[in-house]
């Protein structure tokens, strides 16, 4: 279970996220949404451990972000970002051994290579093992760090827009594998998306921000009204259902 | 394939180091061995000191463009003695016992860039031509500042102060050997031992804190390493811009792999090949026709206008 309490945040003078209490029960997928500059990828940031905490707690099971060892937590979470700059000349699967790092610290044993050959199989990487980085189109590096992320074997895992640089076809496949080691694997997913329809598909819970606090929550089919959508979005949004999925329809 | 580079450059290493001591010899060898020994000794601690500072300061900060010289480490370095002498005269200067003196400065300079640079590294500022700036701005006010000290100090301390701010790999400053000698192989053992973690940090903050590092604290313990590193050649042979910058592009040419067990020792052995190779053609070949100093400053520069424009054409 993740839990989230009293998180408040500050950018200089301006709010971003204004006393913020979350808890995000253990497996499936849960969506975190909102508009942009709802304070998403801050709160992000804040349980992936890449900004440091102003105020409030927040825990990953027994693990308190702020005191636990960073290789602890490794241990627990993984995550997942847009791509920065990557240093250019490793191969994919050298890549994805990084994720094995927390486990073996630079002395990677046979069940480390398991794991990377699982990774690289699961994910639709074998051809490209051998590849380096800098080759790849932004679609494959993106699915090279999630396997990377995948590899690192974790029990939750976040991921931050995952879905930007991907077409329809990887975009779909990403979140079928997700939601395959949602149920599979009992892994626990927090995944910062953009396109609501993705959420409303595959997540188990949305959780939308805006303006800083959380502007609503809960099961996806609840969550998925007319009225809440409109609320968040500050538009008019429509919803229909077809073949039994809920859809928006927002973008016309 | 990377033990067999390693080896190959090892060879000419050796090759190199073999011609340095006995090309043009003549007299008696117990003397010869000694005097050339000794110089030697200087070219091999500046070279690793040298390729391990900036091939550990572009780890840190995951880039292959900027090094600890183009931040402005060096100048700052020439700053603070210049500052020293201005303080105390040019007799209390040179009344300092050497070893201390050079403690001193070492710990005074490792201070000094943690707290200018270590803020800035660690705020994730990972914008290249940002650090670029910063870094140019840095060196042009140390540089500045040093000069206007300079002018203020007396003529004969200014010629205490001159010995040390002009890189010349001929008169090494051999009374540092052995402290500089102890403090380079210290944190050459250190940078080996973190060579797994240095991989990891080559990856950038965010994948180094999702990874499982204590990112600040590799950070630090990094550019603690960098400073020394830093001093202790400085001290040596003065300040050199692009020395570094040219090993570790050679480096990153000629090895073509991200493990730092490999970089590390193949920046090491590269370094010694082109300063150790590179002397022994101008001082006993070229009958010190010229200054190795600023050929390899030169090439230094080209490489990095050339890494710089390849940057921006990306």
């Amino acid at each position: 279970m993740i839990t989230i309490e009293n998180v408040s945040f500050r950018h200089g003078k301006a709010p971003v996220l204004k006393d913020i209490s979350l808890t995000i029960e253990k497996g499936g997928i849960t969506a975190l949404i909102g508009p942009n500059g709802a304070g998403k990828s801050t709160l992000f940031a804040l349980m992936a451990r890449l900004l440091p905490l102003q105020t409030g707690r927040i825990t990953f099971d027994e693990l308190d972000v702020r005191q636990s060892p960073s290789r602890e937590l490794a241990l627990k979470l993984a995550i997942l970002r847009q791509i920065t700059s990557i240093a250019s000349r490793i191969t994919v699967r050298e890549m994805i051994g990084f994720g094995r790092f927390p486990h073996h610290r630079g002395r990677p044993g046979n069940h480390d290579r398991e794991k990377v050959g699982e990774a690289l199989e699961m994910f639709d990487l074998g051809d490209l093992s051998g590849r380096f980085i800098d080759e790849l189109s932004g679609g494959q590096r993106q699915r090279v760090l999630v396997a990377m992320a995948y590899a690192q074997d974790t029990d939750y895992l976040l991921l931050d827009e995952p879905l930007n640089n991907l077409d329809m076809h990887y975009a779909r496949d990403l979140m079928k594998q997700l939601r395959s080691l949602a149920d599979t694997h009992g892994k626990t997913i927090v995944v910062v998306l953009h396109e609501i329809n993705y959420a409303a598909a595959y997540a188990d819970r949305i959780i939308a921000l805006k303006d800083g606090t959380v502007a609503a929550q809960g099961k996806t089919a609840d969550f998925m009204t007319e009225k809440t959508l409109s609320a968040i979005y500050n538009m008019e949004v429509r919803i229909r259902e077809l073949d039994g999925k809920l859809i928006a329809l927002h973008h016309a | 394939m990377h033990a067999r580079k390693l080896l190959v450059l090892g060879v000419l290493a050796g090759l190199a180091i073999l011609a340095y001591m006995t090309i043009g010899a003549r007299g008696n060898w117990g003397f010869i061995l000694s005097f050339r020994g000794t110089k030697l000794a200087a070219l091999l601690l500046v070279a690793t000191a040298l390729a391990l500072s900036t091939l550990l300061f572009q780890t840190l900060t995951s880039n292959r463009i900027l090094t600890p010289s183009i931040m402005g480490f060096d100048a700052l370095y020439v700053l603070l003695q210049t500052g020293l002498v201005f303080l105390l005269g040019g007799l209390g200067y040179a009344a300092i016992p050497a070893d201390a003196k050079f403690a001193f400065e070492v710990a005074l300079l490792t201070g000094a860039a943690l707290a200018l640079f270590g803020s800035l590294l660690g705020s994730g500022l990972n914008d290249l031509f940002r650090m670029l700036l910063v870094g140019v701005i840095f060196g042009v006010f140390f540089r500045s500042l040093t000069a206007l000290l300079q002018r203020l100090i007396d003529p004969n301390e200014f010629a205490v102060v001159q010995g040390a701010m002009f890189a010349s790999f001929n008169k090494a400053n051999t009374q540092l050997l052995l402290v500089s000698g102890a403090l380079i192989l210290l944190c050459s053992l250190l940078a080996w031992r973190k060579r797994h973690v240095l991989d990891v940090m080559a990856l950038g903050r965010e994948q180094a804190i999702s990874l499982g590092l204590d990112h600040r604290r590799e950070l630090f313990t990094g550019l603690v390493l960098v400073s020394v590193l830093v001093a202790t050649s400085t001290a040596l042979v003065g300040p050199v811009a692009f020395f570094g910058l040219l090993i570790s592009a050679l480096t990153y040419e000629i090895i073509r792999s991200q493990h730092h067990g490999d970089l590390l020792i193949g920046s090491v052995l590269i370094s010694v090949i082109v300063l150790v190779g590179g002397q022994t053609l101008f001082e006993r070949v070229l009958g010190m026709g010229g200054s190795l100093s600023l050929v390899v400053e030169f090439l230094g520069g080209l490489v990095f206008l050339m890494l710089i424009l390849r940057k921006v054409r990306a």
